[in-house]
């Protein structure tokens, strides 16, 4: 019993590094000598090895992507919060239903960004020379993570 | 409006309040508060505001003056003025029939309306202040530029997105709860009638069997008579008949 709530733990805690990792890094997009992600576009001009970073478009589509990032972070950081509060005051028996559905919330969020992401960023980004970097993928392997660990809280039966 | 603009207006006024404070002797100095920039659409109307701080009381020579200054131009133009209560709008240049003054003076306000915008209207607006005696001090600049379509300010999909879907969760978990809330209330109450109609059958019960075992006794009794008597004719009969058997 204390192993599996060690490993929910873990893998909430691996979620939320997840997305924190795939909103903060500058590697969405990733090309020669420049690298975007949600909040910047950063080049490495080969000659003077110097960094440059600009703020991203204004764009309406990269500022929802933007929003449901950190909303998925959010109702993540706020799944972990519940599921403390109700591993304490839950009757036995009970189920995280709530911690799951903030949990699933979150999955869907970054799903969401995700896709958002990948259909419109031709928008925002003019540059045709390009490949998707890892803060790009960690997003979508926390989408199935996320859902996974909502499914187990709402599954899971409290014992005493 | 444009982002940069309320972040950046207090920072001269503090500047001045702290320059104030520093020089001893009191500097009287007017400071002009603009917009940095204004995004306008075609043919629409963008309001360019003005406001100013002065260490003196606004007077009735109060005097606004909005300059233009084309983009690329070199020259500025003056398009509006207003003194003595009365606004003047200038009869060159593109803006004379444009131009609507929605400013107030008691209100340190010298904002002007542009109506019907145009490309060609890109460029630098300058408004001066005056309100003797306190008339040195900067002119406060804004540029404006006219786009086919205004570009979204930045946070706002942002913020929008971000507060709408919070504010959809807490609605429905609230709504949630409430929910649940009435139910278990409802529940609660049920349970409560239903335990009172137990105990009250309890009661009834107890009351009705006197007077349901009343009325079984009448019944019983009736019965019994009936039976009685029944059983009395019988008798009689079978004690006539007997007694016509003993015939």
């Amino acid at each position: 019993m204390l192993l599996l709530l060690l490993g929910i733990i873990i893998l909430h805690v691996a979620v939320l590094v997840l997305l924190f990792v795939s909103t903060i890094v500058s590697q969405w997009l990733v090309g020669h000598g420049y690298a975007t992600d949600l909040w910047q576009n950063c080049s490495v001009s080969t000659t003077s090895n110097v960094h440059h970073c600009f703020f991203s478009s204004a764009n309406e589509w990269l500022q929802s992507v933007q929003a449901t990032m950190i909303l998925s972070v959010i109702f993540s950081v706020l799944s972990l919060f519940l599921f403390f509060c109700q591993l304490f005051t839950l009757t036995k028996g009970g189920r995280f239903y709530i911690t799951g559905v903030f949990q699933i919330l979150a999955g869907l969020c970054v799903m969401s960004a995700a896709s958002i992401f990948t259909v419109r960023h031709p928008e925002w980004h003019l540059n045709s020379d390009y490949s998707y970097g890892f803060a790009y993928i960690l997003a979508w392997v926390a989408f199935p993570l996320a859902l996974l660990s909502g499914v187990i809280y709402v599954i899971l039966r409290k014992r005493e | 409006m444009a982002p940069g603009a309320p972040s950046s207006s207090p920072s001269p006024f503090l500047a001045v309040l702290l320059f104030s404070s520093l020089v001893p002797s009191p500097v009287q100095a007017i400071v002009v508060y603009t917009d940095r920039v204004v995004h306008g659409a075609v043919g629409s109307r963008v309001t360019l505001h003005c406001s100013f701080w002065s260490s003196e009381w606004v007077s009735d020579d109060i005097s606004f003056t909005w300059r233009y200054q084309p983009e690329g131009g070199r020259d500025a133009i003056s398009i509006f003025h207003y003194a003595k209560g009365q606004p003047y709008i200038d009869e060159v240049g593109t803006f004379k029939e444009r131009i609507q003054w929605v400013g107030d003076p008691r209100w340190k306000d010298g904002s002007i309306i542009i109506h019907n915008l145009d490309y060609s209207d890109n460029g630098t607006f300058t408004c001066d202040v005056k309100n003797p005696p306190d008339i040195v001090g900067k002119t406060s600049q804004v540029t404006l530029y006219v786009f086919e379509k205004v570009p979204t300010r930045y946070g706002l999909v942002l913020g929008a997105v971000i507060g709408g879907v919070l504010g959809v969760v807490l609605l429905l978990l609230l709504l949630f709860y409430l929910v649940r809330y009435c139910w278990l209330r409802r529940q609660a109450a049920l349970q409560r009638r239903l335990s009172a109609m137990e105990k009250g059958k309890f009661h009834k019960s107890a009351k009705d069997s006197k007077r349901g075992r009343q009325t079984p006794v009448l019944y019983a009794m009736l019965d019994h008579s009936r039976s009685t008597k029944a059983a009395s004719e019988k008798k009689s009969k079978g004690l006539g008949e007997s007694r016509k058997d003993k015939k």
